[in-house]
């Protein structure tokens, strides 16, 4: 199984690569990609950079190419595929169908994988673009469970990557609305799920207060971790019970799951977080790759060390993990 | 212009499904949807049911009746399913995952394209047009600028008239679908053992901020707007720019009144106040979709 590590910039990139990446991900410095962040991707200079450290040491490099094309704006998702391709990457993450057809007409010997953006849960949807488009691979959205991830395996004729670690989209990713209902902005036209822009933060006399665009998400208690206020993990009210009504702040961690995901034949795990520091990077390419290897070398007998669930849990969100989707008790 | 009955979100009672559609087949809607779109474990009425309502409305009614489609697959239980309703053999289905655009082009037959499939410009819809697409429901997030522009590079290529383009109009907003289901998560029931507890909330569960602000409403493992999306100020700009139908949320209460509303507006526009508590038209003017502009 490929590791396939996150990169906001050059030095993450190094760090993943350097610290065991099979492959890193990353996207350019504009709207063509759903982590686009102010000080966050690669314009052409770095590309450049990036595509020859990435080759230099025989690993592979993706260009995600994730949002949906605007319609006075096709040609910015289109040159983002000649650029992409240019610099030589091994692989286009691709979720928009305009953007996917000129990718496999032009560019036809260019592997092209669809994005988890594209929300592809199913065999007939994987047929659609394996029919349509020639795709080599489709990431899967963190909503299918572990059956359901092998029952696709099994029949798909297309290779399946699955999220492996890091912040959990708690529904189907590329059909979410959420962000762009509360800002006007959303991953699938802007490339940011509720934008730091739109944060605010209170000290109030009933404690600290996070709002987007004016909405609270939470309030915290003095003792209480305060997170990032995504929308979809804030307490809300529903009736008299105040609650994390849609997901609690928690990272999505499935180390335990090695064994069956390789066992079902699954060839990429992928690491969320190109928004995330290379410190960050750096440790979880680390353990991913402690662990990956230690099942190559005992595929029979993998045990978890809990130092690495340790620092795992230290990197995750609200510092706890969970196997989100995968486990049906989550659902 | 046309007005449509979207298929309804909600889980109702079987009895209730069919006063409803009663009420439909009367009502001064042009085009019905129905079936179930958010969760296959709402059975009440079952593929064979729902096909069954939906040949009684069209033999009732001149009204073209639509059946709509699951819109997160994830089992090959919920594909079969799907494919009974397919490939029905005489009514026009509504697709609302690619699996269903997959199927009914192996089928050779024509689809409506349901808001949910991110079909964001032409490039996207013309792959759409091949697969067999006669007509387009834009995504709810996007503009009425986007659509005009859209339309208008349409125009140009010159295969404007070959598929119809309808917008979600009036009613709660679907925004987002999870493995999860929040409405079984809010009476702190496990998914797997929900009880079909959404059929207690015939308008979904309010999920409101903690200073009461009308966030979102839960239904099921679908998320949608806390407030009901009301673009009747703007049916004579959609009918302008070449909207051909205006699509209606089926909803218990209002959906048949609204229906009213919005025909009325392509005789007499007529300036309606949204009440900012309740209603949103952000989306349709590239401002915060729960905003008023």
């Amino acid at each position: 199984m490929e590791l396939l590590c996150p990169a906001g910039n050059l030095p993450a990139l190094k760090t993943a690569i350097n610290n065991g990446a099979d492959a890193v991900y990353i996207g350019l410095k504009d709207d063509t990609n759903a982590r686009h962040f102010a000080g966050l991707n690669f314009n052409e200079t770095k590309l450049d950079k990036a595509a020859d450290y990435v080759h230099q040491h025989g690993k592979k490099l993706h260009v995600a190419i994730n949002t949906f094309a605007h319609p006075d704006g096709e040609q910015r998702w289109r040159k983002a595929v000649d650029k992409a391709v240019a610099m030589g990457t091994d692989a286009l993450i691709i979720a928009d169908i305009g953007v996917m057809a000129y990718a496999a007409e032009k560019y036809p010997d260019v592997e092209r994988h669809v994005s988890v953006q594209a929300s592809t849960t199913n065999l007939e949807a994987i047929k659609f673009y394996h029919n349509n488009f020639g795709v080599s691979r489709v990431v899967l959205p963190r909503v299918l469970s572990v059956q359901q991830v092998r029952q696709l395996a099994k029949s798909s004729p297309v290779a399946l990557e699955v999220f492996a670690f890091g912040s959990l989209c708690i529904m189907a990713e590329g059909r979410c609305y959420l962000s762009s209902y509360m800002t006007g902005e959303s991953p699938n036209t802007v490339g940011a799920c509720s934008p730091a822009k739109y944060v605010r933060w209170q000290e109030t006399e009933e404690g600290l207060e996070s709002r987007l665009n004016n909405v609270l998400i939470d309030r915290y208690k003095r003792d209480e971790h305060a997170g990032y206020p995504t929308l979809c993990k804030g307490r809300f009210e529903v009736e008299d019970n105040v609650y994390h009504a849609l997901e609690e702040p928690t990272s999505l961690n499935t180390l335990e799951l090695i064994p069956e995901l390789a066992a079902m034949g699954i060839v990429s795990v992928k690491i969320e977080g190109r928004q995330r520091s290379p410190a960050y990077v750096e440790q979880v390419a680390k353990t991913w790759r402690a662990a990956l290897d230690r099942y190559q070398q005992t595929p029979q007998d993998f045990t978890l060390e809990q130092s690495w669930m340790q620092t795992l849990a230290n990197l995750s969100e609200g510092a706890q993990t969970t196997l989100g989707a995968y486990h049906r008790k989550w659902q | 212009m046309k007005f449509s009955l979207g298929p309804s979100l909600f889980f109702w009672p079987k009895q209730e499904v069919h006063d409803y559609y009663q009420r439909a087949s009367d009502s001064s809607a042009d085009i019905i949807y129905l079936g179930e779109t958010v969760c296959s474990k709402r059975r009440e009425l079952r593929a064979k049911d729902w096909l069954e309502l939906a040949r009684q409305l069209s033999s009732n009614t001149d009204k073209q009746i639509v059946v709509s489609t699951m819109t997160l697959l994830e089992s090959p239980a919920e594909i079969q399913v799907m494919r009974r309703l397919c490939d029905n053999g005489d009514l026009l289905v509504e697709a609302n995952d690619l699996s269903a655009v997959q199927m009914m082009h192996e089928l050779k037959l024509p689809f409506v394209l349901g808001p949910a499939i991110n079909c964001y410009n032409l490039a996207t819809l013309k792959v759409f047009l091949k697969q067999g697409l006669v007509r387009w429901v834009m995504p709810v997030e996007l503009s009425g600028d986007w659509l005009r522009q859209l339309l208008q590079e349409a125009e140009q290529e010159n295969i404007r008239h070959q598929f119809e383009c309808e917008v979600f109009s009036w009613g709660y907003l679907p925004l987002a679908y999870s493995a999860r289901c929040f409405t079984a998560r809010s009476e702190d029931r496990p998914k797997d053992d929900c009880q079909y507890c959404c059929i207690n909330y015939p308008q979904g569960r309010k999920m409101n901020s903690r200073e009461g602000e009308r966030v979102f409403v839960l239904n099921g493992i679908q998320t949608m707007s806390g407030y009901q999306y009301n673009l009747v100020n703007e049916v004579p700009q959609m009918k302008a720019m070449g909207v051909d139908i205006a699509r209606i949320s089926a909803d218990s209460d209002a959906a048949f009144m609204q229906l009213n509303n919005f025909k009325a507006q392509l005789q007499t526009p007529q300036h309606k106040a949204l009440v900012s508590t309740t209603e949103c038209n952000g989306y349709w003017h590239q401002i915060p979709g729960m905003s008023i502009a």
